[in-house]
């Protein structure tokens, strides 16, 4: 089938494209070319010397095999869950699938404590100083992503197809490789892209559990900046980082336009359990994920109950009463994070909506780059992207401490979701119905807005909450943004954890077990509306 | 790049360089700025309207930017050098001194207030940077477990056999603690000697933790952590741990090994000259501010007059000679002991 009859025309795409370009070349290239070109001056030492000095055979060598280990298996782990969620209808499930996203939002410095106290020295499975302790910590962060973004799709595939193959014989496996599979694949490829970009450029988790015995590139580039503001080491990993990352999300990009189906999509393909079978298969998943995923959770949430004198609610109650300028009361923090994540999902929807649509819609060359540029900020260290911020934006307004930084920040990172989540779908719309239209007059731009508009609207919001996650749980490039006034949540467990006293530990747990409530609420509010858009 | 010579100028390159004529004129070249910043680190705290006193005199209003910790601080600063977002920096401490004042990132200023410091805390000779405060980094023992037995008196101690398993560190890589640990060491030990002190401390079963949250909270019994009965930590936090205890304390629950304390001093420095700046610099070394900062910062005010609050005066221990290291020493150094510290520490 031509894929090409009622692409965008090029003009149409630039067009569209503009401005996410503008957004990625100013809030992004620039910036990073800035502060790597700083890094790119002589300091008098051979290439070979700074490549010796900063590990970079070792690190690049452990931060590719450990990325492909923790994707490999947070796909495996992730598959049946996202299984479950899509194809059964069950009460509880929308609860579970908006809690499943709270690992996600949560900061490195909080879930590295609780993972120590689950898997430490002192717990009966000891894990420290193993690697294992990083892969099932980049398992735990990332499985939201697999369950969203291929249980995305996997909702919204029609069951007849599988009814008809187990009709003509073919047994539950079968139907599963040779009919579920390949019309998941860009959902599974999109998925794990992404999870391979996190665990690719992991930082807090890595340098919070390795200790430095294990170190990403990420840690290393912050290792050379931080013990000795070594710009050429710290270049030189970040161009090694961003050549990795090209390399995977061109190699995405092609897959994905060889390999979309374009298939009838359903609103909801979920139906009840059948059986006793199948609901012990379910319970016994959802039992799995919620216990693995919870426990950590369910440390921070203990610890903000249990004071000295029992349990109760008193480290909430204590939270903003320290008379301190920069501890802002839980609530003021609360509403600064639903703020920058209300504006961050806005951009980030505007921006890879708009991209989404060229790289769904366009011809392959054109897609294929924008869909690569838009993903590196995922791939980018925190550290590049938060001096470069700072070397480059202060021309043509001097943006480097404006607020608005924030959001902005948060955009850049949250993007790729709202792309990640739209694209396969679009792809996935049959041609027919766009060769319909256009048969009927409809100028593609028509075609656009009534047949592909409607459909992706689903995935949109579905980005929007990944988005609004993303936002929720930002702590690195924020704390470049020096804005003390306008803290996050993230921000304001930090801010406590730093203090000694059993006081001002209980109300880190407690600003952690709020963080944990907000994303929940939220995640479940946008998931509402999205079960509410109604047929397709 | 292509070029292409006796093009006319195009009518958006002249709107543009209007523009930035325009802006050039309106921004104030010259005269004091109304608004000053202060760049701090992000562990900076104040009591609330503490600059109120400093704008009434001076008319000149305080905004605070806090960014990461101090290392960051440090760099982000130099980074910015040729246009700084700020016009004073405080925070920076004596093992980032040296980078900054080899990258000349500070106008020199003499504080009359530096008259009321005592002198082994003035660094700097040339007055590019003015102390502010300091803490000293300590081992700390829980005195529950020591009820009946003598903790360990100096740095050597923590190798007996006696306190095997005992001592919780952090990493120095990652932890600002850990690192002044480190170097407390190394200028106990000596250059030739701080390795083979770690091999001992390893031997004697030291568990190393990334981060100074995990160390006290997590391992150290005085903190409410699991198996560890000393960490590396501050000397004010036993008043700490009184001052935020969840009940009213008449003892401190913790103490600190007053030997082989590492000293930590914080400056402040003018990034953009101008006389409102050097006024918020005298004000951060006055009495109102410096009597602030225990409470809010947990470190002593660098101004002798300036009164403490009582917990600390009845719960701290002051060090007897706290150990220091040549700021340029420990820039020129900090990467190679940390490497060197990795391979013996965590092989």
């Amino acid at each position: 089938m031509d894929q090409h009859r009622s692409s965008l025309t090029r003009r149409q795409s630039w067009l569209l494209a503009a401005l996410p370009g503008l957004f990625i070349v100013y809030f992004f290239a620039y910036p990073v070319v800035a502060i790597l070109g700083m890094g790119l001056v002589g300091d008098g030492r051979s290439w070979a010397e700074v490549a010796t000095r900063s590990g970079l055979a070792d690190v690049a060598w452990f931060t590719t095999w450990q990325a492909v280990a923790s994707t490999l298996l947070t796909v495996l782990l992730g598959m049946p869950v996202a299984w479950v969620l899509a194809r059964f209808s069950f009460p509880g499930r929308a609860a579970i699938r908006a809690g499943l996203m709270i690992p996600f939002v949560m900061p490195t410095v909080v879930v590295g404590a609780a993972f120590l106290a689950l898997a430490g020295p002192t717990s009966r499975i000891d894990l420290s100083g193993s690697v294992w302790l990083i892969l099932s910590a980049h398992v735990f962060y990332n499985l939201a992503v697999v369950i969203r973004v291929v249980g995305g799709l996997w909702t919204s595939l029609d069951p007849r197809l599988e009814d008809a193959a187990r009709m003509l014989g073919a047994s539950r496996f079968r139907t599963f490789r040779a009919v579920t599979l390949p019309l998941l694949r860009p959902a599974i490829a999109a998925a794990s892209s992404i999870v391979f970009l996190f665990s690719f450029t992991s930082f807090g988790v890595v340098l919070l559990l390795g200790g430095l015995r294990f170190r990403t590139i990420e840690v290393a580039i912050w290792q050379r900046v931080q013990t000795a503001l070594d710009l050429r080491g710290a270049a030189l990993l970040a161009i090694v980082q961003l050549l990795g990352v090209t390399a995977i999300l061109f190699a995405y990009a092609r897959y994905q336009a060889r390999r979309s189906t374009q298939q009838h999509l359903v609103a909801d393909g979920a139906r009840p359990p059948a059986g006793p079978g199948q609901w012990s298969i379910v319970i016994g998943i959802l039992t799995a994920v919620v216990l693995a995923e919870g426990a950590p959770l369910a440390v921070l949430a203990i610890r903000s109950l249990r004071t000295t004198s029992g349990w109760g609610f008193q480290f909430y109650r204590s939270l903003g009463e320290l008379d301190s300028a920069f501890f802002v009361p839980a609530t003021e923090a609360i509403r600064n994070s639903l703020w920058f994540g209300v504006l961050a999902t806005t951009i980030a929807l505007v921006v890879g909506g708009l991209a989404a649509i060229v790289i769904g819609r366009s011809d392959r060359g054109i897609a294929t780059w924008f869909d690569a540029v838009l993903m590196l900020p995922l791939g980018t260290s925190a550290v590049t992207i938060g001096f470069g911020f700072l070397v480059a934006l202060d021309w043509p307004v001097d943006l480097r401490t404006s607020v608005a930084l924030v959001p902005i920040a948060h955009a850049l990172v949250a993007t790729p979701f709202v792309v990640r989540s739209v694209v396969p779908v679009l792809r996935s719309i049959r041609e027919r119905l766009r060769e319909a239209a256009a048969t009927l007059g409809a100028s593609p731009l028509q075609v656009l807005r009534h047949i592909d508009l409607p459909i992706i609207s689903r995935a949109l919001l579905a980005g929007a909450g990944l988005a609004f996650a993303v936002s929720l749980g930002e702590f690195g490039a924020t704390t470049f943004i020096a804005r003390p006034d306008f803290p996050t949540l993230p921000i304001a467990i930090f801010r406590y954890l730093g203090r000694p006293g059993a006081a001002t530990f209980g109300s880190a747990m407690a600003m952690s077990t709020i963080l944990m409530a907000v994303t929940a609420v939220v995640i479940g509010t946008i998931d509402r509306f999205r079960q509410a858009g109604g047929d397709l | 790049m292509e070029t292409k010579p006796n093009r006319p100028p195009h009518l958006l390159t002249i709107a543009l360089v209007a523009l930035l004529l325009v802006a050039a004129c309106t921004t104030p070249t010259s005269g004091d700025p109304t608004e000053l910043v202060l760049v701090t680190h992000d562990s900076f705290a104040v009591s609330d309207g503490i600059f109120a006193s400093f704008e009434e005199q001076t008319g000149v209003s305080v905004r605070v930017l806090t960014v990461g910790d101090a290392g960051i601080l440090t760099n982000q600063a130099i980074l910015t050098r040729s246009n700084p977002t700020a016009d004073v920096l405080f925070g920076i401490d004596n093992t980032f001194l040296s980078r900054a004042l080899d990258a000349d990132l500070f106008v020199p200023y003499r504080s009359p207030a530096l008259e009321g410091v005592p002198v082994d805390l003035i660094v700097d000779p040339d007055g590019r940077v003015t102390p502010i405060d300091f803490g000293d980094v300590c081992i700390n023992f829980d005195k529950a477990a020591f009820a009946d037995r003598t903790p360990p008196g100096s740095l050597a101690d923590l190798t007996r056999p006696e306190f095997a398993g005992e001592l919780v560190v952090e990493n120095p890589a990652t932890s600002s603690p850990g690192l002044a640990f480190l170097l407390a060491t190394i200028a106990t030990f000596g250059d030739d000697g701080w390795q083979s002190y770690w091999a001992d401390l390893v031997a004697n079963d030291v568990l190393v933790v990334p981060d100074w949250e995990t160390a006290y909270y997590g391992r150290f019994t005085g903190g409410g952590g699991s198996d560890r009965t000393m960490v590396v930590s501050y000397a004010s936090s036993p008043p700490a741990e009184v001052i935020f205890a969840e009940t009213t304390l008449t003892e401190a629950p913790t103490a600190v090994v007053t030997e082989g304390c590492f000293r930590q001093i914080e400056f402040a420095g003018i990034l953009r000259d101008s006389a409102p700046a050097r006024q918020l610099v005298d004000f951060l070394l006055s009495e109102a501010f410096q009597e602030d900062i225990p409470l809010n910062m947990f470190v002593f005010p660098a101004l002798s007059s300036a009164a403490l609050p009582s917990e600390f005066v009845e719960f701290t221990e002051l060090p007897t000679a706290p150990a220091t290291l040549d700021p340029a020493l420990i820039e020129a150094n900090r990467d190679i002991w940390i490497d060197e510290w990795t391979s013996i520490v965590l092989p």
